[in-house]
């Protein structure tokens, strides 16, 4: 079955994305720009540099503009996944969604409504057990945002490791944080993995933090050989 | 043991991630052995050893399952708790004379339980996730225990450890499948 996976750059659909390769096609990855910083759904620092992601994995690219206002995003959503029906034949659509029952839904009602597959294959999984996955897999892992107390600027530009999961462990038990970042709390980019024939360096990249709220954003990165 | 039936549309699907891998976790961290099975690959011996047996969802436009309800013959002739859900639920109803209707619903939604049972506890609303385009009529022999008429949420064989759901569990109510595996 030929798919196409929703496709932020982040670790969630980086993941999703190798679980499709595994028994199926990837024909596109379909991302979404979202011009709005707090988009209800679509992950936003780095997207823009997602395309060097698709280039090292060695699969098409269509990105979508979205003003990323609530509402307009899914019909912005709908008419992305319909030009990757046209452009590429996919017959499905895999996301990353864990537990967010908000984001799984509206996909779903979108596929539903374009008669596509939907395949959500890190749906309710174990938010550790997935980080170890990640880790023992070879996903290299950075975490480009933070959002929520008490994650303080050192987790800005942070790779996720052993060391960093038993810390978000014992920050689950003691302040109920999700660990994989499903509620908002943390953002990541791939910067390399087994699906990846290339991986990629960040040249120059710009860090703010403040109050619990911290960024890295990337500005030059190159594909490098592995 | 309980026995976890994959009803994917086929073998190692990509939806077996999402369908059958978070009901087995449950049954696993209740500390309770567990072997999943393809239903295309089910035997005897498996049936046999199992102590409860869990039918799975599938995606949306997975009904290849619907189209081989010969394979489920097995459940009319077994006396040990079987719990359908969704598309597991339309087996169930369909092995045992009732219909599969489309019924398409998507999303949380509230779920009126009007029968206390050993599986859902007394009557009291819940709040289940659904996925589903297909729902049931009510097989003879068989009583609603949640929803009504039309919409069936939940359903239990009259006499038999015998239940079905619509909704799915591993959203929000995993005590569901955490109670079904204490019938076994």
């Amino acid at each position: 079955m030929l798919l196409g996976v929703l496709f932020s750059g982040g670790k969630d659909s980086v993941y999703a994305c190798k679980r499709a390769m595994e028994t199926e096609t990837v024909g596109c990855l379909i991302t979404l720009v979202s011009e709005n910083p707090d988009s209800y759904m679509f992950h936003t620092p780095n997207v823009r540099r997602a395309d060097l992601i698709a280039e090292a994995i060695g699969v098409p690219q269509l990105n979508w503009p979205t003003a990323g206002e609530e509402g307009a995003e899914l019909s912005d959503l709908r008419d992305a996944i319909a030009a990757a029906v046209d452009e590429y034949g996919i017959e499905g659509v895999v996301t990353g969604a864990i537990e967010s029952v908000y984001q799984a839904a509206r996909v779903q009602r979108i596929c539903r409504e374009l008669d596509l597959w939907c395949f959500n294959p890190l749906w309710q999984i174990d938010q550790l057990e997935y980080l170890k996955l990640l880790v023992s897999e070879g996903f290299l892992v950075i975490i480009t945002g933070v959002f929520a107390y008490p994650l303080d600027e050192s987790w800005v530009g942070a790779r996720i490791d052993g060391n960093r999961i038993r810390k978000l462990e014992a920050l689950q038990k003691k302040y109920g944080i999700n660990p994989s970042g499903e509620g908002g709390e943390l953002e990541t980019f791939v910067l390399d993995g087994p699906i990846f024939k290339k991986r990629i360096e960040i040249l120059k990249a710009a860090r703010s933090y403040d109050n619990y709220r911290g960024h890295l954003i990337i500005e030059e990165a190159r594909l490098v050989d592995k | 043991m309980i026995l976890v039936v994959d009803l994917c549309f086929k073998p190692e699907s990509l939806s077996r991630y999402e369908f059958v891998d978070p009901i087995a976790g449950i049954v696993s961290r209740a500390g309770v052995e567990h072997e999943v099975v393809h239903f295309s690959e089910l035997t005897d011996d498996l049936i046999e050893r199992a102590d409860g047996i869990i039918l799975c969802g599938t995606a949306l436009k997975d009904n290849i399952y619907a189209e081989r309800i010969g394979l489920f013959s097995w459940i009319d002739r077994i006396n040990k708790p079987i719990l359908g859900i969704c598309a597991g639920m339309q087996v169930v109803a369909a092995v045992f004379g009732g219909g599969i209707v489309p019924q398409p619903k998507i999303g949380l939604e509230w779920i009126e339980i009007i029968k206390e049972t050993h599986l859902l506890g007394p009557p009291r609303e819940i709040e289940g996730y659904h996925l589903h385009n297909f729902g049931v009529t009510l097989p003879p022999g068989f009583k609603i225990v949640a929803g009504r008429p039309g919409q069936i949420e939940a359903f239990k064989h009259a006499e038999r450890p015998i239940y079905g759901i619509v909704f799915h569990p591993e959203v929000r109510n995993r005590w569901v499948v955490e109670r079904f595996v204490d019938l076994g």
